[in-house]
């Protein structure tokens, strides 16, 4: 296929009694050349990768009873987390008349605004976000909802991942048979 | 009669173009991009909006989507104190030949009682036959004598090295349970930072981050 020709031109003139020496065609096929670059950028290209991993910081809080952090109803706001990427939420505490009407439902999507909200409409020093989980809950949604404290600039000490209670996991469950677990 | 002749052109295609081509997106691949460090097990780790890049050399753990968890212990020296203290304090009985074993297999995916079998292999077990380390009951959280061998190996040096290079990379689709045992396990030996492998994800255009990355103003510095 590829080729160079590397033969010099012909057309020198016959010299009187001069020997012409015989030109050999040094023809190169560059074929094999494309194919070992090409085996090169495969190579590279599977066993390489582009973006560097990112690390998300934890921090785990000391389960110390002597400090449990005072938190203000008006500022508190709980994030529950259910199978199925499902997110529920409530503001303050549950009180037992209120729960049904207190307790609602969200989506990954629409729980930015509403942390957004929170955060705008509390002052900082009452703001908390409390962040449970269920137990069929996935590693994934945890991690995306403390992405979205930090997509909200929310700072480290005002948010905190707790135990789900029971209440709240009665809650949940009766919530997603209302919704025909979606 | 005579066939029709159809008048042949000559097909030789000059190939330097396609040759500087080729080594043109060879140099752009060695050059933009890193080895991937080996892995015990492919994991989709979520994404994050995390800029802070991962540590190089790290002690790792690795959850999959089934609940089985992979320890890589990293640096070769802490590695081999570590797999030696955790022979003596939970009584393996390895022989030191045994622990070079050991020590030379890239992660650890067996319960502790299964070690000294799993060194005498002849031939190395496939992925899905590894059972991982056993965190799921909380009475016999292997990762925890593991993590006190790590804390063990590591006592008087600097702790805060120690936290830079504990990570935990789980699946997006593993279950929370699980993360949890693993969070209990650096609860139980004092380790109360570490850090989450993610992919990284640009800030959602329009939101908070965004715009405080935009301005390049000093908010309160979300760590």
């Amino acid at each position: 296929m590829a080729e160079m020709d590397t033969s010099s031109g012909g057309g020198h003139k016959k010299g009187p009694g001069v020997k012409k020496p015989k030109k050999l065609s040094t023809r190169v096929d560059l074929t094999p050349m494309v194919d070992l670059g090409f085996l090169l950028i495969t190579f590279f290209v599977f066993t390489t990768t582009m973006s560097k991993p990112t690390a998300m910081n934890m921090n785990e809080p000391k389960d110390d009873p002597d400090q449990q952090l005072k938190v203000k109803n008006s500022g508190a706001m709980t994030i529950l987390l259910g199978k199925d990427n499902q997110v529920y939420y409530y503001m303050g505490e549950l009180t037992a008349d209120g729960a049904s009407e207190q307790f609602k439902s969200s989506s990954l999507k629409e729980i930015r605004q509403v942390i957004l909200d929170k955060k705008k409409a509390t002052p900082m020093g009452d703001l908390m976000y409390i962040i449970k989980a269920d137990t069929q809950s996935k590693f994934g949604n945890a991690i995306d909802i403390l992405d979205e404290m930090q997509i909200n600039t929310i700072p480290p000490g005002h948010y905190a991942e707790v135990d789900i209670n029971e209440v709240e996991q009665m809650l949940i469950q009766k919530t997603e048979e209302a919704n025909g677990i979606k | 009669m005579g066939r029709a002749k159809i008048p042949r052109k000559s097909t030789n295609i000059d190939m330097t173009a396609m040759c500087d081509v080729a080594f043109l997106l060879l140099s752009f691949f060695i050059l933009a991009t890193k080895q991937k460090p080996p892995e015990a097990v492919t994991v989709a780790a979520p994404t994050s909006v995390s800029s802070k890049a991962a540590p190089e050399k790290s002690i790792l753990i690795t959850l999959t989507k089934e609940g089985k968890v992979f320890l890589m212990l990293g640096e070769d020296t802490k590695k081999k104190e570590i797999i030696e203290d955790i022979n003596t304090t939970r009584a393996l009985g390895l022989t030191p030949g045994e622990l070079s074993k050991l020590n030379k297999m890239s992660f650890i995916g067996m319960p502790l009682g299964k070690l000294k079998a799993l060194v005498n292999l002849a031939e190395a077990l496939p992925p899905d036959r590894l059972e991982g380390i056993p965190i799921r009951d909380s009475a016999n959280n292997e990762l925890v004598y593991w993590l006190r061998s790590v804390t063990n190996a590591y006592a008087g040096t600097d702790q805060t090295k120690l936290q830079e290079i504990l990570l935990v990379k789980g699946d997006a689709e593993a279950l929370y349970p699980d993360f949890k045992s693993i969070k209990a396990a650096f609860k139980k030996n004092e380790l109360f930072k570490f850090k989450i492998v993610t992919n990284s994800e640009s800030a959602p255009v329009g939101s908070e981050l965004y715009n405080v990355n935009k301005l390049g103003t000093k908010a309160t510095e979300v760590k």
